[in-house]
């Protein structure tokens, strides 16, 4: 498989009453074709400033791309220019927002919001683009798609606006969708309908995709390889597979033990993470995690550690202990 | 059946029962606003629930938990129904007579921030209503239940001074519920209390909630969406749906041994955090969505998207029976 998005070293900063935050703190992850990534994290972590800092949609002045490289198919999305960035956002990478309502527009029909991208990127007539908005609608399982695109979103359902936002995503046969907490605004069974939809889609079409979220279980099933992001970096990735059988880094570790499982029997109590997530503009001088850290060494506090190897098949961990993790976790 | 609802499941004396409750609520469409039915946002549903005990109410938006829990809170009146809490039916009480009983009865909300005053200290949050209500009078007394009040929750006596945006979404829960612990109350009603976190701070909370429990024997309804939050903290459990109870069992038959099919896609949709369990797992996705309490379904409410469903199903209303010894469910093919 080869390299279709190649994030390198990227910093993105925000202006805050409290000075510059970095948001984003020399972040490195890829994505190869066809494939499932995930980035998962808790508010603040910079996991949607990730994606956003990949289509270039970082509002200025007040948020910078401070540096790094994005490499997309080859070419570095930070050098292209607006009409060049253009014809790749929505085009060859397609957005999808955790809420539809906000991102569709009220007052225009379900169609036209389908067509116009249509007519804009690959010429189509406005009849072409109708033709294909049929298929596109029928594709993601909106039933009776003709009389669907005279609608506006305020006719749809929560679950629908969802399906039509895929739809949008896909219309011009895109390589790579960035989906931004796509179901955590839908209720649960409607959840289920729509990851295995995109999941469908994504096999069927060979579509990339980039699925962000707080909820480590939404990813299990549907992503090839997960990115946990802590505090503006990435402190573990690897495959999904080994990510939850061999976490190795402490907050994976946490995140997995805190939440309450249906598979296992009830534990007469959960095990929470200590102390507050950070203040990013205040962290500390060391590891981020190191002030809720139960690993914590004196080292922690003073030195940041760099993601190394931490297992078979890319699996790195950005943990001084990681070591003394897995060992203590097997005693 | 009311009566062997409420002293079924087990003993203990029942603080709480909630008997026939509807909210109905008018809808209104067209251009001059006319009256265009009504939405049954509760439609009939009881319960009970013991002193010390946790009831959790579980179901998607719109089933109808959130406006069951406020019409308990007599913060909706309810269109029929009786809710009879510490032995006196309030539905009917007068203003004073229910603020009486609102100090018995709290709640914590979803989002502290909204329901914090952004102008007053955390302080000035806590001590307000022990002065309104005339729990403390004398100032220094005051001062000191906020004191214990800031530790029973895990908080700093100085977190008194700060406002509510000077601290995190957890600390802001905490201040959430000491104001409720303020009131001294036997019944907490606790609607999403943890969905609005971070998942690495809601265990926090659920503890902390835990916590206050045994030790202030206080009772809690549980209102979530979140089912394994849900099968933690609750003793029993009920399952919403279009604003019925479809399901009510203790916490092990409802998980273990569910009997409505609807409690049985809900369980099959949530995803866990293990990629090889997920891949051999049976996964009922359910078809549609949850219709319209404006007009729902005739029949069985869940009948259009049940993958059991047969002719009776649409055609006459499943009453919730007891199936097993405490375990209801509301379905023809149970």
């Amino acid at each position: 498989m080869d390299r279709l998005l190649d994030v390198q070293e990227l910093r993105t900063s925000f202006e805050s009453s409290s000075g510059m935050v970095r948001a984003v703190d020399g972040v490195s992850w890829d994505i190869q074709e066809g494939e499932t990534v995930a980035l998962v994290g808790e508010s603040g972590c910079g996991k949607s400033v990730s994606a956003l800092s990949v289509m270039r949609l970082i509002a200025e002045p007040a948020g910078r791309i401070e540096g790094g490289r994005i490499l997309f198919k080859g070419r570095d999305l930070l050098a292209l220019g607006g009409p060049e960035m253009n014809a790749i956002r929505g085009r060859e990478i397609a957005m999808v927002f955790q809420e539809p309502m906000t991102s569709l527009n009220p007052v225009l029909t379900i169609g036209r919001q389908l067509t116009e991208g249509l007519e804009i990127h690959l010429k189509m007539s406005p009849a072409q683009a109708l033709a294909r908005a049929v298929e596109l609608l029928g594709l993601v399982g909106i039933a009776d798609p003709e009389r669907r695109l005279a609608q506006y979103p305020h006719h749809f359902s929560g679950g629908m606006r969802q399906r039509m936002m895929i739809a949008m995503a896909l219309a011009c046969n895109p390589s790579l969708i960035l989906a931004d907490e796509p179901t955590t605004a839908l209720d649960v069974t409607i959840q289920a309908q729509i990851l295995e939809l995109m999941r469908g889609l994504s096999k069927r079409l060979g579509v990339a995709m980039l699925i962000i979220t707080h909820n480590l279980g939404v990813v299990a099933r549907y992503a090839d390889r997960v990115n946990v992001m802590y505090a503006g970096r990435i402190i573990e990735r690897a495959s999904a597979a080994a990510l939850y059988a061999n976490p190795r880094h402490p907050y994976t570790l946490g995140l997995l033990r805190s939440v309450p499982r249906l598979d296992e029997p009830r534990r007469a109590r959960l095990d929470p993470i200590d102390g507050q997530p950070p203040d990013l503009s205040r962290l500390p001088p060391g590891c981020a995690f190191a002030p809720r850290c139960a690993y914590r060494v004196a080292r922690c506090e003073q030195e940041a550690p760099a993601l190394t190897p931490a297992g078979p098949d890319g699996h790195v961990s950005a943990c001084w202990e990681s070591v003394r993790l897995i060992r203590k976790e097997a005693a | 059946m009311s009566e062997a609802l409420a002293g079924r499941s087990g003993g203990g004396e029942a603080l709480l029962e909630v008997r026939g409750l509807a909210k109905h609520f008018p809808a209104r469409g067209g251009l001059f606003q006319k009256a265009a039915g009504s939405v049954r946002a509760v439609d009939g549903v009881d319960f009970s629930i013991r002193r010390g005990e946790t009831l959790g109410l579980v179901g998607e938006s719109g089933c109808g938990k959130t406006t069951t829990g406020r019409c308990v809170l007599q913060l909706e009146q309810p269109t029929a129904g009786r809710i009879v809490f510490e032995g006196t039916d309030i539905t009917g009480l007068s203003q004073q007579d229910l603020r009486q009983v609102r100090r018995r009865m709290q709640v914590i909300f979803q989002d502290p921030y909204s329901s914090l005053n952004p102008r007053m200290t955390v302080g000035e949050i806590l001590a307000e209503p022990i002065k309104v209500h005339r729990i403390i009078s004398d100032p220094a007394k005051r001062a000191a239940r906020v004191r214990q009040l800031l530790e029973e929750v895990g908080l700093l006596p100085q977190h008194a001074q700060r406002y509510p945006h000077q601290l995190s979404g957890g600390q802001r829960q905490r201040v959430g519920i000491a104001r409720a612990l303020a009131m001294e109350p036997s019944l907490i009603i606790c609607d999403e209390p943890v969905s609005a976190l971070d998942v690495s701070i809601q265990a926090q909370i659920i503890n902390l909630l835990e916590d206050l429990q045994s030790r202030l024997g206080l009772t809690y309804l549980f209102i979530a969406h979140d089912l394994s939050v849900v099968r933690h903290i609750s003793d029993r459990v009920a399952v919403m749906y279009l604003g019925k109870i479809v399901e009510l069992a203790d916490r092990q038959a409802l998980y273990e041994d569910p009997l409505h099919p609807y409690t049985r896609a809900l369980l099959s949709a949530v995803p866990i955090p293990d990629p090889k369990l997920e891949a051999t797992r049976e996964r009922t996705v359910l078809r549609g969505e949850v219709p319209s309490s404006l007009n729902p379904p005739p029949g069985c409410v869940f009948h259009p998207r049940c993958p059991m469903a047969e002719s009776r199903c649409s055609a006459e209303i499943p009453q919730l029976r007891e199936l097993k010894p405490g375990h209801w469910a509301a379905c023809h093919l149970a």
